[in-house]
């Protein structure tokens, strides 16, 4: 038997020459587990598994403390708050348009969608709302899709990858990539985009944007039919998520579920259509909804809202007011000096945006005392803001009440019973963002 | 149904503790003067009234304002897609009132969020620990008293012991704070 010290273990070969089975530690059987309990089945200790908080499906900071029986969860313990960061106190202490770069770190997935999600809270506050022009609207309703349909490529190809199909994520991240370089294009920065503003947005459509836009919406539909037949009728992939956690159409609603996992169970709710804002009252799209309420119903519940955005960007982009480039020159802001900041030239030539300029940026808009709830549909879920101003430029306090935190919230009902494999399907298809739930 | 009808109908049961429905942005408010009585109206809400869905608990702090805590309910009934805010305040030596984790599961996170985050407790509660914050953190850091920055503390295991870079910065807006004039970095004095 050769010793230790003439093994070279780079080379592979005389490892398995010099038998390195019989360098490596003697195992100790394990004692047999206790036959407990009188129902002639066999029940072992239980073991508590710290899952995460850097766990690859976990897709981010989230820790889950599992007591297993076996394969079997018997108990499920999430603890979240890895990523706090103090959102909302960060919020009492600048103004409006200050918080706005903070919502893009929210859910980091679909920073477009927060920008209007917090934009719109901010004017339903300010009681503008229903002044914004239509083109501004229209902008705002493409970014949210735009949002979404690379949200749930995301989703989907982590989900996929977590359970094994490695290849989906490759395909859908090819697509994410080309949403980035539009969002470049459009706001200057590919994640961190803070394009809304308080009463309109940063800056238009840059020319031949919305061609470039239109192009991307025919290429995506092809990589949604390739990850469906990658997918859809994929036996693995279906063992692996149909009738895996099942969420009922009543827990879903009693533990705050929203967005596509509330649908996957069955509620046709959605807010775009249960309280339309922006222009999503006159577009013509379709909520999908699914029946059993399992990951594979998830799944599917994402997959159709994809094709829907498309549809919904389309539209925007074929009623879009002004056209392409705006050559009609139709406004993209709110026509109030006290609320959105004057153009450049005007401010150097000029008293009043002068003063409105300076007002602007040193207290901010002067938002009236007052409470108001929005939310709004974000890929998650419903992203809700509850604002309490007591007047001025900041708001006294500023709650986000975050889709995930929410989803999350009934991990402990839903995981317990399932076998280990299934935690890594579940918390896929229940496709959570932490920065949004930590906040 | 309107929700303006539906806050009628459930102030017309508890008229006692319930002050009339106020709107503001279309949206209605109901301010309930008991907060013992809160599990009480929101289980008649959701029983009665169908608003199955808790979206959210908030807590604001009015420091240096007798009650010190408000407590936020909205509930959505999914059916008829109605929103309601319920009201409640919470005087400081109390700082506790029932949960209504027995009305909505949901609530559970949202309670344990404002218990870490104000300090305000939930009797009843299955499992009041902190949630974002990690166990035996000293303090509750949206309360208006807590500076943004954080405090510096002897418990280096437990809390910041350093304050954070921005403190005092020219770009920290205080409510009731200095104005921007004042924090203007061209008009500070520069130290020495």
């Amino acid at each position: 038997m050769a010793t230790a010290q003439t093994i070279e273990f780079h080379d592979p070969a005389s490892r398995v020459a010099a038998g390195a089975k019989s360098l490596m530690p003697e195992i100790v059987p394990a004692s047999a587990p206790s036959t407990g309990g009188d129902d002639g089945e066999l029940h072992g200790e239980k073991m508590i598994l710290n899952m995460g908080p850097s766990h690859p499906s976990t897709h981010g900071v989230l820790r889950i403390i599992l007591e297993l029986d076996g394969e079997i969860i018997t108990k499920a313990t999430p603890d979240v708050g890895y990523l706090h960061r103090g959102d909302e106190k960060i919020a009492e202490n600048m103004t409006y348009t200050q918080f706005i770069p903070y919502t893009d770190r929210l859910d980091y997935l679909a920073p477009l969608a927060n920008n209007v999600a917090y934009a719109l809270a901010v004017e339903k506050l300010m009681g503008i709302d229903q002044q914004l022009p239509p083109r501004c609207q229209y902008i705002r309703v493409i970014c949210c899709e735009m949002a979404r349909v690379s949200a749930h490529l995301l989703g989907l190809g982590a989900f996929a990858m977590d359970i094994g199909a490695l290849t989906v994520f490759l395909h859908t991240f090819t697509e994410r990539e080309k949403i980035y370089s539009l969002i470049e294009r459009l706001t200057g920065a590919r994640f961190t985009t803070s394009y809304t503003r308080i009463g309109g947005l940063s800056r238009d459509l840059p020319p031949g944007w919305a061609d470039a836009l239109r192009k991307f919406c025919d290429e995506v539909e092809v990589n949604f039919a390739e990850s469906e037949t990658l997918l859809t009728r994929n036996r693995i992939f279906v063992d692996r998520t149909r009738n895996v956690g099942i969420i009922s159409r009543a827990d879903a609603i009693d533990y705050g579920l929203t967005g596509p996992n509330l649908r996957g169970s069955g509620v046709d709710y959605d807010v775009r259509k249960a309280h339309p804002y922006l222009v999503y009252g006159e577009l013509d799209f379709e909520v999908p909804v699914g029946s059993v309420g399992d990951s594979y119903d998830r799944y599917l519940v994402r997959m159709g809202e994809m094709r829907q955005s498309v549809r919904l960007i389309r539209q925007c982009l074929d009623q879009l007011p002004g056209g392409d480039d705006n050559d009609a020159m139709e406004p993209i802001n709110v026509p109030d000096g006290k609320v959105v900041l004057p153009a450049k030239d005007k401010v150097m030539t000029s008293m009043e945006e002068l003063i409105h300029q300076f007002m602007l940026v040193t207290q901010g808009v002067n938002a009236p005392p007052g409470e108001i709830y929005f939310g709004a549909e974000n890929p998650k879920g419903e992203l809700g803001f509850y604002i309490n101003s007591r007047g001025g430029g900041t708001p006294y306090r500023l709650k986000i009440r975050a889709p995930s935190f929410c989803n999350l919230s009934i991990l402990p009902h839903v995981l317990p019973g399932h076998m280990m494999s299934d935690a890594v399907s579940i918390l896929g298809s229940i496709d959570f963002v932490m920065g949004e739930c930590d906040r | 149904m309107a929700a303006a009808e539906l806050a009628n109908q459930l102030q017309a049961k508890f008229s006692d503790v319930l002050s009339g429905p106020a709107e503001f942005r279309g949206e209605v408010t109901l301010k309930l003067a008991d907060p013992e009585r809160i599990a009480e109206v929101c289980e008649f809400a959701k029983k009665s009234l169908s608003y199955d869905m808790l979206l959210d608990i908030t807590s604001i702090d009015n420091y240096g304002e007798d009650p010190r805590w408000t407590l936020v309910y909205e509930l959505y009934g999914t059916g008829h897609g109605c929103h309601l805010r319920l009201k409640t305040e919470v005087s400081e030596e109390k700082s506790e009132l029932p949960t209504v984790t027995g009305v909505w599961r949901g609530a559970d996170w949202h309670e344990r969020e404002i218990y870490d985050m104000m300090g305000v407790r939930f009797r009843g509660h299955p499992d009041l620990r902190r949630i974002l914050m990690w166990d035996g953190y000293p303090y509750f850091p949206l309360r208006k008293d807590f500076p943004l920055a954080g405090k510096p503390t002897d418990l280096p295991d437990v809390a910041f012991t350093k304050s954070a870079p921005q403190e005092g910065g020219p770009f920290v807006t205080v409510a009731g704070g200095k104005d921007s004039m004042a924090r203007e970095p061209r008009v500070r004095v520069p130290e020495n």
